[in-house]
């Protein structure tokens, strides 16, 4: 009996379920099933697939498996509607995006409990963060668009987007990608998830209702295959994914070489770290707002709780506490906290996974669950940093608890993962925070919050979690362009070193052995073989031919030298400046060497001259690329910093020789990264020469390495090297598409470019584009107050 | 609050052991005696306001109570009122006023409507200055409402220590039952935690068998930190209830000093197993903020700071807008203060 006698005996909450009415009598109307969203109509539903409620198991509506006709449908509509959205300008782009914006807030009831319906995410969190932050980011991309042309001069819109989304937060995934791709000017083809297709199909019919010109937002439902077929799409530009970490690596490959722009945010097993002196409290919030937000489907969610050994017992006593108060179940119910998991397959991956820890010797700690597709919050204790829970991406509300010493060893933990998305960090010592916020490899940082969101900051992951941010100043770049150059006369691929006697080689006085330099010194290549290289008239000298071997030492010796990043860029500025003062003093000897693989004098003097400004352009640039804060919440400082990306092995073109190598090593050295660089492969004797002035620098043994040989076959093995965290690429198609496709395997970021484009001596040599490319953005949120 | 988390039995370990305290009632929640001094459970004991804030942003947000539910909940809040008028125009008839409305604080079709006629709903307990005391005793005579004065100086707690004593001796005379004390705000922010136990529990042996409440003052404490340690002060010195505010300064009970407070008490049960009451005054108008209040006391203390004996409200005006609610949910009708009696 629920008489208010009976409830004044326990008070309990009762229930409060959210009228799903209005969004059944929606999905009434569209029983027969949802057809896609082309040119501006829907397509008849053809062959569909059941989408369920997973809260209930029951099959609500039926949309489109999209073939890759529809997919050829749908890219050719935006492709047509793309030059007319372009030409509309930024401030009739800004006018549509806050149309859009003003409709979803206007049917935001609607949205949020369609959401939940089809996601079984709690009523409350689609009401109250879903769609607030969807609609949040239409509104900020609004501006974007307004502002366009004068904030990002010279960039034009890549064209057709190919995006597609998760489950997890479809509505906003959705808004994520369509907001700052319409606000650049492309257009898109979108396919939401499986699971999940609904609010993306009423966000069409939203978006006919604000007025959005057809075919500049074209949704095709569907399965992975209709995901396969969009991103290999010819007539697309861009792919945009977010997704599995599995699902990225194979996009990669698929788009390796195709000249599509590429971003990815995929998995995470992000550290969630509680210091000694954390309020605790606070931090158990963090882990409901974390790991126990949306049942555990959140990409960034801090997986890993790692506590200082001094607090841990306290913190798991509280975390336990703080699970028996976790309300599960009826997702429409306004006191729900944990609703249910999205589909039974995935509740089943969750199972198997946890039944897997258990069988290494993990224990449970959960709250409770109704039957049916639910999971219980979960705390795992007794886990070792090798167990399944540990290192594989859940997606379900598991959390692992392990403890640490110091905080270094709480850093070694939290970067003991192959991820890099997102980190929290408890401790009421700003010093310590920080310290361990710039220390942790992760796109976005919460320093005392976790799993907070807004579209004026950046977002998304270092390593396998991806590349490319979402939001902010820094999402928008993803969606533009800036022109590359272009040329009619592409790279050859240069004939193969010939590692046999080349027959006379040019005189000099005394003979000089040109080697490989690796950490600091010189040394032979590991296969004991050299190649000849060629002037006008033959050859002019020999050059190592570098192995894998040779690769892999370079690597290594890279790897050592992580102080480099840390130094101030005063300090590695100074350095650069001592580079170009020694380049200088010898440039005769450069202008000789240029001179003898062919070069007039008049073109090997500006190569020299060139290449020493252009020293001088990274040194100064070296401590002023700056990063930015974010305006976000109110009192919150939301950091965006640029960071150096790690080891970069960078392949350069065959053409001059001196500059291209100076014009690619140097920026990447002056944002703090390593170099491995593989030079000219037919001219690499003026980068063998630079190390000498390498060595007279004060540069740290170890920051630039320099391997000679093969370079399509060097360059691929640095991609295809898990602790290299980016390639760059000027070459041949081919090439760059063996680089692009082995960089798959640890998802490093990559660029790649046709050898030749570039005029390396003109302006095109150098800019703030090779610094875009030499760092990454780490958004750090510091929210304050006492 | 239990520690019920479900275990679950695996290889490597058994399930912990549960907690096997009985809920106690009313009449078996012993009385915290207070304990040691000890300035470690709060000195360097952190509170991070933001997130605080955010806790207490989304509490209201992740629990809805609605229908009979909420109707039943409205009910406990009035029982949990201390229904107060702390005035200088106060008068034994404005007293006489207020004790009749704790006695009946909803209009008799309200209750017959909500099927509580035969249940005596009174308000916790009358909040006066001591010279009404007198007054309020004698119109409650037989209703079994307790009589609480505040007491110390109040609302500053500027007088000496001696003539603070003396007033709740005064005010113990005239037959309350329960001191509403405020703190030396001043010992507070220059750190002299030691000073502040010792003063605090002077006023709790004076107090006897009176329960002891101990106004924290929090809007002139201002830190979540100083919070946290003048509450943990004050339940070390015997304090049995621990109240946010006077209601006279410039920002009284709010939802993150009220979070602080509850985990302070939780700590302070965690460490010496007595349970201490929570009772925040002044700003709760509506309503909307009773519900909020007891969400909070449910989700960080647990039922058993529902009850009259560990949860009061300190308001005046709240009724009522509960009384109306009421009313609302009896009749589906939007209601009007002029059909219910004054307080």
């Amino acid at each position: 009996m629920n008489t208010i006698i009976d409830i004044l005996t326990d008070l309990d909450y009762g229930t409060a379920p959210e009228d799903p009415s209005i969004v059944n009598a929606w999905l009434e109307r569209h029983a027969q099933g949802f057809g896609h969203f082309i040119a501006g109509q829907f397509t008849e539903a053809g062959e569909t697939f059941p989408v369920l409620n997973p809260a209930t198991g029951k099959t609500i509506a039926k949309a489109a498996q999209g073939n890759s006709a529809d997919v050829d449908l749908a890219v050719s509509a935006a492709r047509k509607a793309q030059p007319a959205w372009a030409s509309l300008g930024g401030h009739d782009r800004a006018k549509h995006l806050y149309a859009i914006a003003r409709h979803i807030q206007q049917h935001s009831r609607f949205l949020a409990v369609l959401e939940t319906i089809d996601n079984g995410k709690p009523i409350r969190e689609s009401r109250d963060i879903d769609i607030p932050l969807a609609v949040r980011h239409f509104y900020h991309h609004a501006g974007w668009a307004e502002l366009i042309e004068s904030e990002f001069p010279d960039s034009k819109p890549h064209g057709v987007c190919g995006q597609i989304i998760p489950w997890n937060f479809p509505l906003l995934m959705l808004a994520w990608k369509i907001a700052p791709a319409l606000a650049a000017g492309n257009t898109v083809v979108l396919k939401p998830a499986e699971y999940t297709p609904l609010s993306a199909l009423a966000f069409a019919e939203i978006a006919t209702e604000a007025g959005l010109p057809d075919g500049v937002v074209n949704i095709v439902t569907g399965d992975g295959q209709t995901g396969a077929a969009l991103a290999g799409h010819g007539g697309i530009n861009k792919v945009a994914f977010t997704g599995s970490t599995d699902v990225g690596r194979a996009i990669r490959k698929q788009t390796a070489g195709s000249g599509k722009s590429l971003t990815l945010e995929l998995g995470g097993k992000s550290p969630f770290m509680v210091f000694a002196d954390a309020d605790l409290d606070a931090a158990v919030e963090g882990v409901v707002d974390s790991i126990w937000f949306n049942q555990g489907e959140v990409c960034c969610a801090g997986s890993r709780i790692l506590a200082a050994e001094s607090v841990a017992p306290q913190f798991e006593r509280l975390l336990r506490r703080k699970l028996a108060t976790l309300r599960a179940g009826d997702p429409l119910d306004k006191s729900t906290d944990i609703g249910a998991i999205v589909h039974p397959e995935q509740l089943e991956r969750v199972r198997k996974l946890v039944e897997q820890g258990i069988a290494e010797g993990a224990r449970l700690h959960q709250g409770t669950v109704p039957s049916g597709c639910f999971f219980p919050p979960t705390l795992v204790t007794d886990v070792q940093p090798a167990s399944v829970l540990a290192t594989e991406e859940i997606f379900g509300p598991v959390a692992t608890l392990t403890t640490f010493r110091t905080p270094d060893e709480a850093v070694a933990l939290a970067n003991n993962t192959r991820y890099g998305l997102a980190a929290s960090v408890w401790s009421e010592n700003i010093n310590l925070a920080i310290d361990i916020g710039a220390k942790v490899k992760a796109g976005v940082v919460w320093i005392n919050c976790a799993n907070l969101f807004d579209a004026g900051a950046g977002f998304g992951g270092y390593r396998e979690s991806g590349y490319g941010r979402e939001g902010a100043r820094e999402g928008m770049s993803a969606y533009l362009k800036t022109p590359t150059p272009e040329t009619e006369t592409p790279e050859e691929t240069p004939e193969a070193p010939k590692p046999t006697p080349a027959g006379k080689v040019a005189p000099g006085d005394i003979d000089r052995t040109a080697k490989l330099y690796i950490g600091g010194k010189q040394s032979r290549p590991d296969g004991g073989y050299s190649y000849a290289v060629f002037g006008k008239t033959g050859p002019v000298g020999l050059a190592g031919l570098g192995n894998r071997k040779d690769v892999r030492n370079a690597v290594e010796a890279a790897a050592k030298v992580d102080g480099w990043g840390a130094q101030t860029g005063h300090n590695r500025a100074q350095v650069l400046y001592y580079l170009a003062e020694n380049l200088s003093a010898r440039r005769s000897e450069f202008e000789t060497r240029l001179e003898s693989f062919g070069q007039d004098a008049k073109s090997a003097s500006r190569e020299v001259d060139v290449s020493i400004r252009r020293i001088f352009w990274y040194a100064a640039q070296a401590d002023k690329f700056d990063g930015a804060v974010h305006q976000t919440k109110s009192s919150h400082v939301t950091l965006a910093m640029n960071e150096p990306i790690g080891v970069m092995g960078i392949a350069c073109p065959t053409t001059q020789p001196l500059l291209g190598f100076v014009s690619l090593v140097l920026p990447a050295i002056a944002m703090g990264n390593r170099v491995i660089a593989i030079p000219s492969q037919t001219h690499p004797l003026a980068a063998t020469d630079f190390y000498q002035v390498i060595e007279t620098s004060d540069m740290p043994a170890g920051v630039i390495n320099i391997v000679t040989g093969e370079r399509d076959a060097l360059a691929e093995t640095l991609a295809g090297h898990d602790a290299v965290d980016a390639v760059w690429y000027f070459g041949t198609r081919e090439g760059g598409m063996k680089t692009e496709h082995a960089s798959a395997g640890n998802l490093k970021q990559t660029w790649v470019e046709d050898g030749a484009a570039r005029n390396w001596t003109s302006a095109e040599g150098q800019g703030r584009v090779f610094l875009h490319h030499a760092t990454q953005i780490k958004n750090i949120w510091i929210p304050y107050g006492e | 609050m239990a520690d019920n988390s479900k275990d679950v039995a695996t290889p490597t370990g058994g399930a912990v052991e549960p907690d096997t305290r009985p809920t106690p009632v009313d009449h078996d929640i012993e009385r915290n005696p207070g304990a040691p001094f000890a300035p470690e459970m709060f000195e360097r004991h952190p509170v991070n306001l933001p997130a605080a804030r955010r806790r207490s942003a989304t509490l209201p947000s992740r629990r809805s109570i609605k229908k009979q539910w909420q109707a039943a909940w409205l009910v406990n809040a009035i029982q949990c009122i201390d229904l107060t008028t702390l005035a200088g125009d106060d008068t034994r008839e404005r007293v006489g006023r207020l004790c009749a409305k704790a006695k009946r604080p909803l209009a008799a079709h309200i209750l017959k409507g909500l099927g509580l006629n035969g249940m005596p709903v009174t308000t916790g307990a009358v909040c006066v200055y001591p010279t009404m005391v007198a007054h309020a005793v004698q119109f409650l005579s037989g209703s079994g409402i307790p009589v609480a004065s505040v007491a110390t100086g109040f609302p500053a707690g500027l007088m000496p220590l001696k003539l603070r004593l003396a007033e709740i001796r005064y005010a113990i005379d005239q037959g309350a039952s329960e001191i509403d004390i405020v703190i030396s705000r001043e010992l507070v922010l220059k750190g002299k935690w030691s000073q502040l136990y010792d003063e605090v529990a002077q006023m709790r042996e004076t107090c006897g068998s009176a329960r002891l409440k101990t106004i924290l003052a929090t809007g002139e404490l201002k830190t979540l930190r100083n919070v946290y340690a003048a509450s943990m002060t004050a339940m070390q010195a015997g304090a049995d209830f621990i109240k946010t505010s006077t209601g006279k300064e410039g920002v009284n009970a709010t939802l993150p000093v009220s979070l602080v407070m509850a985990r302070a008490i939780r700590d302070y049960m965690d460490a010496t197993d007595y349970r201490v009451g929570f009772k925040p005054a002044g700003g709760l108008k509506t309503s909307k903020d009773a519900l909020c209040w007891q969400i909070l006391m449910k989700e960080e203390l647990g039922r058993d700071w529902l009850r009259p004996r560990l949860f009061r409200i300190g308001a005046s005006s709240l009724l009522g807008d509960i009384e109306r609610q009421l009313e609302h949910f009896v009749t589906g009708r939007y209601a009007d203060s002029s059909r219910h009696a004054l307080a």
